[in-house]
C-alpha cells in the first residue's frame, strides 16, 4: 500500500495535544500500548493507556552505579533516558513454559506450549533499543533454528520510536552508531521539542502503516525552523552523552588481549551479581529448568534468562569452565564487543549505558576499552575527536 | 530456515536394548516410539536426550550411521540426568532432539590414512566414524585406532574391540593408565602410542575425542610426527542447554560448539585451545 506522504524524507509536526490521538489511533488498530512509566522511582516499561501514564516532567541522572529521577522545569513527555528494564521482557519473557509432558511410568506424551501471538505497540522505544531489537530479530528469527515464541510475540509490533534529545550520563549510543536519532526499523519516529512555550513533536513516518496512523491526527508539514530545531537538539545530544567508546578495530583489540592483567583488576571489584546481563537489551542467554508435579504424572520445561556471570553457566561434569570472576567478565565483554561480530555480524553492544548505571560497583564497559587501549600506548581521545562535534 | 516445528520439542523414542558396558557406562539402543524418527545423522553428531521430569543432556551418537533409524547412545553416569538415564529399562521412553553439530570428516578423508584417537568415553563419538570407514574400507590407506582408558575395567565395547583387533586391515592399540588384574597390554597415556603407530603423517586425517588435556598432548604428538594441524580434528565439550545456537551456553570464543562444533579442525580453534577458562 502506498501512502500519500511517502516514507522517510518528509517531516511533519504534531502539537503535543495530538499525541494522545496518535496513541488512540494505534490502539484502534488493535495494538496493546506499552510504554515508559514510573514505578518505585525508576522508569519501567509497562502497559499504558495514554500520555498520563508517561513520566511527564521527569528526567534522570545516571552515573556508574547511580540512578536518580529528578523533576524537570518543563513538561517534557520523554525527557529522560533508558531505565533498568528493556523491551525484551515482552518479546523474550524471562520465564516461558516450552512444553508439558505426561507419563504413566513408561509412555510419555509431550504437549507443546502454543506460541502466543501479541500485537504490541512499543511507545517511546529509543534508537539504541531499536538497534537491540534488530539484533534479537537476527538471533531469534534468522536461523538456522528460529524461536517460535519470539516469532509469535514479535510478528506484528508497532514501533513508535522517540529520538533522544536528553541523553543520559552513561549513554554512548553515538559511539556505537545506534543513536541518538533512529535510522531505520520504525513505524513512526518522534523528536520532542519543548522550548519556551512551544511543545511539539517532529514526526518521521518510517513505514506505510506509520504514515497511515499519522493521517488520523492533526499534523502539518514541518517548517524549516521546526526541522532545524530538531536537528540541533539531536546534534547537541551527540555531544552531551556521558560516555564515549572508540570502536575502531575493537574486535581485534579484545582478541589480542585475552590474557591481560586488566581482567584481574576488574575481577577484584566485580561481584558476579549478573546485573549487567539482566539489564542489557541484547543479552539473550537462557537456561531451561525441568520439573515435575508431586505425583510425577506431569512434567514441564521452562526457559529462563540466564547469565554468563553465574558458575553453573559453564558447568560441565567436574567443574565450571569459567571458575573465576576474571574469566566471566572477560567472556561477557569479549562476547559483547568482539565475538558477537563473528556470530551475528553486528556489535553486541548498542551503547545504552545500562550495564554501567546498574552495576553496584560502577564497572564501566567504556572504561575497560580505554584501559586496554591505553595499555597498548594509545592516548585517550577527547569526545570531540570521536564524535566530530 | 528449517521447518516451522518447535526446535525445542523432543521426539519420543523407546528403549529397545540396554547394554551394560562398564560399571558406570551403558549403551541404549532406541527406536522411534511413534511415527518417523529424527533425520539421519553423521558420525560425530550428538542428540539432546530428555529423561522425563529430570532434564536433558547432550550425548553423542555411538551407533552405525548406515542404520539411522535406531539411535545408539553410550553414556557414562556422572550426575543427575545421566544417573537417572542409567536406571531406564527396555520399553521405557525418552525424548530426543537432534541430530546436531558438525561431524567427523570421513568422506573428506577418502584416500588418506585414518588415525582415530579416543580417551575414555571419547570412543563412543568416534565409533560411528570407524563404522563408516570400515563400510568403505578399500577407499582408505592404513586405519589405526588408539584407545586409552583409566583401567582395563573401563574399556568400552570389549567384544567389538576384540573383533576389530582380529582384522588385518585395522590396527588397534589399547592402553590403560593403570594395569589391574591380568592386563598384559600397554600401560601409559594415549599420546605415548603415537610415535610407533603405523601411518604416513603427510597423508593422514586424525580424529581425536577425549578430555581436553589428552587432546592437547595427542595433537602435540601428531605434530611431532610431522602432521599438519589442518588434518587434525578434535571434538569439544561445553555446557549445552539448547543445542540450536540460541541459549549461549556452549560458546567457545566466537563459535557455538552446538553448531560450529563439536568437531573442529584443530587449526580453526588452536588460538582458543590453550587459553585458560575461555
Ligand atoms: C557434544 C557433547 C557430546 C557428549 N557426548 C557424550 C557421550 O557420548 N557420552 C557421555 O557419557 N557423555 C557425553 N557428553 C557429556 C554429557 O553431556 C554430560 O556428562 C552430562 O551432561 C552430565 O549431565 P548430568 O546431569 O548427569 O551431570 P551433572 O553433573 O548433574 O550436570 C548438571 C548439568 O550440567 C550440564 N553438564 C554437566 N556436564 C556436562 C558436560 N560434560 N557437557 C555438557 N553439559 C554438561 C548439564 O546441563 C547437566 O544437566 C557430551 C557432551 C557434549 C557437550
Ligand atoms: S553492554 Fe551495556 S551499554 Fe552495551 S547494550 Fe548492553 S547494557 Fe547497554
Ligand atoms: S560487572 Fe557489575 S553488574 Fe556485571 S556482574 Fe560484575 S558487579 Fe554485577
Ligand atoms: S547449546 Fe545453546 S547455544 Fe549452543
Amino acid at each position: 500500500m502506498c501512502s500519500e506522504k511517502g516514507k522517510g524524507e518528509a517531516m511533519f509536526t504534531i502539537d503535543v495535544s495530538a499525541f494522545d490521538d496518535l496513541l488512540s489511533a494505534i490502539k484502534a488498530k488493535g495494538y496493546a500500548l506499552l510504554g515508559p512509566t514510573i514505578r518505585d522511582r525508576v522508569v519501567v516499561y509497562d502497559q499504558i493507556s495514554g500520555s498520563k501514564d508517561l513520566p511527564i516532567g521527569w528526567s534522570d541522572r545516571q552515573e556508574g552505579g547511580t540512578y536518580r529521577l529528578n523533576k524537570r522545569k518543563d513538561q517534557a513527555f520523554f525527557g529522560y533516558s533508558v531505565g533498568p528494564q528493556t523491551w525484551k521482557k515482552f518479546l523474550y519473557p524471562d520465564h516461558l513454559k516450552l512444553w508439558e509432558a505426561h507419563s504413566d511410568g513408561s509412555r510419555i506424551e509431550i504437549e507443546p506450549a502454543t506460541p502466543e501471538s501479541r500485537r504490541y505497540a512499543l511507545i517511546g522505544i529509543r534508537p539504541c533499543e531499536l538497534a537491540a531489537l534488530a539484533i534479537h530479530d537476527r538471533i531469534f528469527l534468522e536461523g538456522p533454528y528460529l524461536d517460535p515464541h519470539y516469532q509469535a510475540l514479535r510478528a506484528d509490533t508497532f514501533l513508535l520510536a522517540v529520538n533522544c534529545t536528553e541523553p543520559g550520563g552513561t549513554c554512548f549510543c553515538h559511539s556505537m552508531g545506534s543513536g541518538p536519532a533512529v535510522k531505520q526499523g520504525f513505524d513512526l519516529a518522534l523528536t520532542e521539542i519543548v522550548e519556551n512555550d512551544d511543545h511539539y513533536f517532529l514526526v518521521n513516518p518510517g513505514s506505510d502503516r506509520g504514515a497511515e496512523i499519522l493521517q488520523e491526527v492533526v499534523y502539518h508539514e514541518a517548517t524549516a525552523e521546526e526541522t532545524a530545531r530538531a536537528e540541533k537538539a539531536l546534534s547537541d545530544a551527540e555531544y552531551r552523552m556521558g560516555r564515549y567508546m572508540d570502536i575502531d578495530n575493537i574486535r581485534e583489540l579484545l582478541y589480542r588481549n585475552l590474557e591481560h592483567p586488566y581482567w584481574e583488576e576488574i575481577a577484584k571489584r566485580c561481584l558476579n551479581c549478573a546485573n549487567c546481563t539482566l539489564v542489557c537489551p541484547t543479552c539473550f542467554c537462557s537456561t531451561v529448568e525441568d520439573s515435575t508435579d508431586l505425583s510425577g504424572a506431569s512434567a514441564s520445561r521452562t526457559r529462563m534468562w540466564d547469565s554468563c556471570f553465574t558458575s553453573q553457566f559453564s558447568y560441565i561434569h567436574g567443574g565450571s569452565v569459567r571458575q573465576s570472576a576474571m574469566a566471566r567478565y572477560r567472556q561477557w565483554i569479549t562476547h559483547k564487543l568482539a565475538s558477537w561480530q563473528d556470530q551475528f555480524g553486528t556489535s553486541g553492544c548498542v551503547g545504552c549505558g545500562r550495564c554501567i548505571t546498574w552495576c553496584p560497583v560502577g564497572i564501566d564497559i567504556t572504561e575497560a576499552v580505554w584501559a586496554l587501549r591505553e595499555s597498548e600506548g594509545e592516548t585517550r581521545r577527547e569526545k570531540t575527536q570521536l564524535t566530530g562535534v | 530456515m528449517l521447518p516451522q516445528v518447535d526446535p525445542m520439542l523432543p521426539t519420543l523414542y523407546q528403549i529397545e536394548k540396554v547394554t551394560k558396558e562398564t560399571e558406570d557406562t551403558f549403551t541404549l539402543a532406541l527406536n522411534p516410539a511413534q511415527t518417523d524418527g529424527l533425520p539421519p545423522f553423521q558420525p560425530g553428531q550428538f542428540n539432546m536426550l530428555y529423561i522425563y521430569g529430570v532434564g536433558e543432556v547432550p550425548i553423542s551418537i555411538s551407533g552405525d550411521p548406515a542404520i539411522p533409524r535406531t539411535l545408539v547412545h553410550t553414556t557414562r553416569a556422572v550426575g543427575t540426568v545421566t544417573r537417572a538415564m542409567k536406571q531406564l529399562k527396555k520399553d521405557q521412553q525418552i525424548g530426543i532432539r537432534g541430530p546436531y553439530g558438525s561431524h567427523w570428516p570421513v568422506t573428506e578423508a577418502i584416500g588418506d590414512d585414518i588415525v582415530l584417537v579416543a580417551g575414555g568415553i571419547g570412543l563412543a563419538p568416534l565409533r560411528p566414524a570407524l563404522y563408516q570407514v570400515l563400510a568403505m574400507r578399500e577407499r582408505f590407506g592404513k586405519v589405526v585406532l588408539l584407545y586409552g582408558t583409566r583401567t582395563p575395567e573401563d574399556i568400552l565395547f570389549k567384544k567389538e574391540l576384540e573383533n576389530w583387533r582380529k582384522r588385518f586391515d585395522l590396527e588397534v592399540y589399547v592402553t590403560v593408565d593403570r594395569a589391574t588384574g591380568n592386563w598384559y597390554g600397554n600401560v601409559g597415556v594415549v599420546p605415548s602410542l603415537i610415535p610407533k603407530a603405523p601411518f604416513d603423517p603427510h597423508q593422514t586425517t586424525a580424529m581425536i575425542c577425549g578430555p581436553e588435556v589428552m587432546m592437547r598432548f595427542t595433537v602435540h604428538a601428531l605434530q611431532n610426527r610431522g602432521m599438519a594441524t589442518q588434518n587434525i580434528y578434535v571434538s569439544m565439550e561445553r555446557n549445552m542447554k539448547c543445542a540450536i545456537g540460541l541459549c549461549g551456553h556452549c560458546q567457545l570464543g566466537p563459535t557455538f560448539i552446538c553448531k560450529d562444533g563439536p568437531v573442529y579442525r584443530f587449526d580453526v580453534i588452536e588460538r582458543l585451545f590453550d587459553k585458560r577458562e575461555l
